[in-house]
């Protein structure tokens, strides 16, 4: 009596809580509104049968429950409603499963227009590529991965000279076009989806997956990444901007070619030299940092990380409200003209030589060791050192006490959320694996540790 | 072939007697034992996998609340989680606990066909558990790779546990594997070989049928699973490159080239969709049986019931890559798997409609078995009717990954076969221990357990409608997920730990109970199948005393017209007690005798 009044119940409960849940798809943004309709007919045959299924249910339970006196039927088989229900069920299933094929064909067939661009997984970042004015990509291969050649583009391929490189997780793509994602990766399974967009495919190591969709909605949209790919599948976000024609061509035309990022002239460690004396005040004649003034080392930091702090401390995204000594940083960054400027500088200080600095913070090392080689060791690597790879710094044999103030500043917010700190997003859900400051201090004492 | 040869030898037969108490509950040959041990250590496996998820549902409805939960913990936890719960936990509690309880009982055998090997399974499934629980006390923790092992980043720094964590694993399920080929092949030609006198195939319990076609599916499909752990052992371990292609690691390029990651995903899911079923149709089983004895009445279209088991089982080899529509692999594929996943409902459909017309016209006995009965059709109703959004490949696109996937697949073959689980322990409690369990103390463990799981999954389907994706450490901030779906996270975290404590309502009632419940008397549900048949409750070694019962009818000839209680026991004669000769219904005809 009461399971039949519960299952009732939770029929109508279930129906309730739909209509007023607010948790449905967010808008679309893409032009696959046959998918969406797909999800709604799928939605309404099966919310019927749910229905009749369950209040039949609980109808049985309660017109046969048992009583005194009464006796169940004998009722083996009953052929004509066997087949009955197997032809209704039968027509159901077409319903759901005819508009599903034939959406599926519009999704494997890449419509003829559709221009490409590619993406490029890696733990734990985006990038992209688009096609030149030849509308070809180059031939990449892992082999080829450096530093100075992230997508691994095969420099003898002339379709790949023109080729626009983003090294960045922001992408662009016009409205009302037809597009292309040829997806790639160079370690695990990766998965690029936008929400708004619908579709979503697995970026496979080895081989070439492809999607396509056309975004009708402008807009700027979250790229997550749904293939788990290791421990920091959940920091790995990523944005497109949906924009007119011609704002796309104007963001394009800002991305540098890839021939052009080959032909950078070296970095001019002399003028880098003569920058750094307004640096040398406070971080000192080689580098080696000081803590009365704020300053960390700067010596044996990799060059691609201190540029991108410099040009991070000139645009405002580092040293932000609450960053007392990072608003300094930008005002002694805001010094460096351009680019190249940034860039000489870095090389100069690449040039110091590198000795560890004298450790500060003590804490409880094996301790440390645990938090270190389960969440941190995955980019910073085992010995520390850091990789352009993963975008991790180096720590070892750097100021601890930095380490220990940046931490904390990534715990309250100071660092890391600013739109355009995409690096620094990923440290502020990483740095949580440390529990306080006592577990902080841990991990800067093992870190000393392994500059010994 | 003679019919029913082995049950004509029964007097020739030894029955390995045990000597001594080592040989009758350590290592014994007692078909009924072996289920005890084998379900005792899947439960086991079952605690442990239910206090990691609600240790990785803390994290999500609470981020950072617990001061161990780190991403890498949290990774391994849900990676374990899913593992133990599909293959340590439900496969072998349904295969070798129930499979080995009862089908020599409901054969009318004196025991398994090999009972030595039967011992044999359980201590090696018993070996496969230690290796498993030690890869969470070697350096790196167990595996973090999600309990799909996909390659390359299982052994790749960067995933947690990649070095020991997931050599223990493949060994552990390589072993499994050993452990259940040599169950599965006693279970499969103890149906085959070893029924007694009269009991032909259409006369089995639907239970029988339900475990024997799970069985035969583990024996073709555990092999694909076999095979991939030992090519990915050898990836790991001697550097091959079955599933490596030319990857990075760290900033490094590794010494692998030319492996495909999709390969192992298709083994994988050769292997994984049918262990759906594996887990499914023994639960089916179970369930019309117990549907059935308390609803006083024959389970509706016995035929159409026995058929779609072995429609389904068949199906389930021909639908895998609805698991990597977005995997991929080329797309053509799609169209093929849709297909045959949608078709897979119509077989399943007809077996809710027989379940819910089983009922229609009976006297409905509202006990405790019963409750978990009915509270199965609607929880699978539920979920079946949610994998009709997955199997359609277009609606995938949107919903994989996420935790539509989670609330879908934890109704049909978690909370579901679970449901059927404490159904089928309760009902069988009796003939098991001879004892009554706590009526009482049952039903409020259904109507916290039900509706708790309920509050848990219909919720996380509308996560999953949000684009909230699954194996997420923290959300952190989106463009397009509220903020409101945080709180229905902690609402589900909540829900979760209620039911995970309401367990300990059913340790307690089985464990009390095997002490102080009622005795129980013969048959206590009045059930017509032959397990509830044998001269001593609980049975003895060799179940059957001096003769081997003959069958003279199916297991469901409840309320019979003209018949003198509401059920006739299967090994009743003729003679005594009419058999009903409808026109629409004859089960023996279909299959003669002369063909078994």
């Amino acid at each position: 009596m009461a399971l039949a009044v519960v299952i009732f119940l939770l029929v109508i409960g279930s129906i309730v809580f739909h209509f007023v849940s607010p948790w449905w798809f967010t808008e679309s943004a893409a032009a696959w509104d046959s998918i969406d309709n797909t999800i709604l007919v799928t939605f309404w045959v099966t919310g019927i049968v749910f229905i009749l299924c369950n209040v039949f249910l609980a109808y049985c339970v309660f017109k046969f429950r048992k009583k005194e006196g009464h006796k169940a039927v004998y009722e083996p088989e009953n052929h004509k409603l066997e087949v009955g229900l197997s032809v209704f069920t039968t027509i159901g299933v077409i319903a759901m499963l005819a508009p599903g094929l034939f959406t599926w064909a519009e999704f494997v067939n890449v419509p003829d227009e559709a221009t490409q661009f590619e993406v490029l997984g890696q733990q734990w970042q985006w990038q992209y590529r688009y096609p030149g004015a030849d509308g070809q990509l180059g031939v990449a291969d892992t082999a080829l991965v450096s530093p100075s050649n992230p997508f691994g583009v095969n420099p003898e391929d002339p379709n790949g000279q023109d080729d626009i490189i983003v090294n960045d997780p922001v992408m662009h793509l016009p409205v009302g076009q037809p597009i292309q994602a040829l997806l790639r990766s160079h370690d695990v399974l990766h998965n690029y989806t936008v929400a708004q967009f619908r579709v979503k495919m697995d970026l496979v190591p080895g081989l070439m997956s492809t999607l396509w969709f056309e975004p009708t909605r402008e807009g700027t949209f979250d790229i997550l990444c749904e293939e788990l790919c290791g421990i920091g599948h959940f920091v790995m976000r990523g944005a497109v901007v949906v924009e007119p024609q011609e704002e796309f061509d104007a963001w394009l035309a800002t991305q540098p070619t890839f021939a052009e990022t080959q032909s950078q002239p070296a970095p001019n460690v002399a003028a880098g030299q003569a920058a750094y004396a307004a640096c040398a005040s406070c971080h000192g004649q080689n580098g080696e940092g000081n803590q009365a003034l704020n300053a960390p080392k700067l010596a044996g930091q990799q060059a691609w990380y201190i540029e991108r702090q410099l040009n991070y401390f000139k645009q405002g995204v580092r040293g932000g409200e609450g960053d007392t000594f990072g608003q300094q940083m930008r005002a002694f960054a805001g010094m460096l003209a351009d680019d190249a400027a940034v860039r000489n500088v870095a090389a100069y200080i690449e040039t110091f030589q590198d000795t560890p600095a004298a450790p500060t913070v003590t804490g409880d090392i094996d301790n440390g060791y645990d938090i270190y080689d389960r969440n941190c060791a995955a980019c910073h690597l085992d010995n520390g050192e850091g990789t352009w790879y993963t975008d991790a710094p180096k720590l070892t044999g750097m100021s601890d006490w930095y380490f220990v103030t940046q931490i904390q500043n990534f715990r309250s917010g100071i660092r890391g959320l600013h739109p355009e700190d995409d690096y620094g997003e990923q440290m502020v859900s990483m740095a949580t694996a440390m529990s306080g400051i006592e577990e902080i201090n841990d991990v800067a004492a093992y870190i000393n540790s392994l500059a010994q | 072939m003679a019919y029913v040869p082995l049950a004509d030898q029964d007097k020739e037969m030894e029955m390995h007697h045990p000597h001594n108490w080592v040989e009758e509950y350590v290592f014994s040959q007692d078909h009924k034992v072996i289920a005890i041990q084998y379900g005792s250590i899947a439960v086991f496996t079952g605690i442990v996998g239910l206090t990691l998820s609600v240790l990785f549902r803390l994290q999500l409805g609470f981020p950072e609340s617990v001061d161990f939960i780190d991403p890498n913990f949290y990774y391994q936890a849900v990676t374990m989680h899913g593992m133990i719960m599909v293959v340590y936990f439900l496969t072998a509690l349904f295969l070798g606990g129930f499979g080995n309880y009862m089908i020599p009982l409901m054969c009318g055998a004196r025991d398994m066909v090999f009972p030595f090997m039967n011992m044999l399974s359980v201590w090696t499934f018993l070996i496969s558990v230690i290796i498993l629980m030690a890869s969470f006390f070697v350096g790196g923790g167990p595996t973090g790779a999600g309990w799909t092992l996909y390659p390359p980043q299982t052994a790749m720094e960067g995933t947690p546990g990649h070095d020991m964590g997931i050599v223990l694993m493949l060994i552990s399920l390589a072993v499994f594997i050993i452990a259940t080929t040599m169950g599965g092949l006693n279970y499969a030609v103890t149906v085959l070989q070893y029924r007694c006198r009269g009991l032909t195939m259409m006369r089995l319990p639907l239970t029988v049928w339900g475990i024997f076609v799970a069985t035969v599916l583990a024996l073709f499909a555990f092999p694909a699973l076999l095979v991939a752990a030992i090519m990915m052992l050898f990836d790991t371990l001697l550097g091959t490159s079955f599933f490596m292609p030319a990857v990075i690691e760290a900033g490094q390029p590794l010494d692998h080239n030319g492996g495909s990651p999709l390969l192992f995903q298709h083994l994988f899911w050769f292997f994984g969709h049918p262990e759906v079923y594996i887990v499914a149709l023994p639960a089916f089983g179970l369930v019309s049986d117990v549907l059935s004895t308390h609803a006083r009445k024959n389970i509706f279209g016995y035929r159409m019931m026995v058929w779609a088991i072995v429609a389904i089982g068949g199906l389930s080899f021909i639908v895998w890559a609805h698991h990597m529509y977005v995997s991929g692999m080329h797309p053509y594929f799609g169209f093929f798997f849709a297909t045959t996943t949608l078709i897979i409902a119509v077989p399943t459909a007809m077996k809710v409609y027989n379940w819910v017309l089983t009922l229609w016209e009976g006297d409905i006995r509202l006990n405790a078995p019963m409750y978990f009965a009915i509270g199965f059709i609607f929880t699978f109703i539920h979920g079946g009717l949610t994998g009709l959004f997955l199997g359609n490949v277009v609606i995938d696109l949107p919903l994989s990954d996420t935790y539509f996937v989670i609330a879908h697949f934890h109704m049909v073959m978690g909370v579901s076969p679970i449901l059927v689980l404490f159904a089928a322990i309760y009902h069988w409690y009796p003939l098991m221990s001879g004892r009554m369990f706590n009526e009482k103390i049952a039903k409020l463990h259904f109507w916290l357990t039900f509706l708790g799981a309920y509050a848990i999954y219909l919720p996380m389907h509308y996560l999953g409608f949000l684009g909230v994706p699954r194996r997420y450490y923290v959300l952190g901030e989106t463009d397009f997920i509220p903020m409101s779906a945080q709180d229905l996270n902690a609402a589900i975290t909540i829900a979760a730990i209620f039911v995970a404590v309401a367990q300990l309502l059913f340790f307690w009632n089985i464990i009390w109970s095997l002490k102080h419940g009622k005795k129980a008397e013969k048959n206590p549900w009045g059930s017509a199948s032959l397990e509830w048949q044998t001269p001593d409750l609980p049975p003895k070694h060799g179940n059957w005393g001096e003769d081997l019962p003959t069958v003279y009818r199916w297991a469901y000839d409840y309320s019979v017209p003209g018949a003198h209680e509401d059920f006739i026991p299967q090994n009743t004669p003729e003679s005594v007690e009419p058999t009903v000769d409808t026109e629409h219904f004859d089960p023996d005809h279909d299959q003669s005798k002369a063909d078994i």
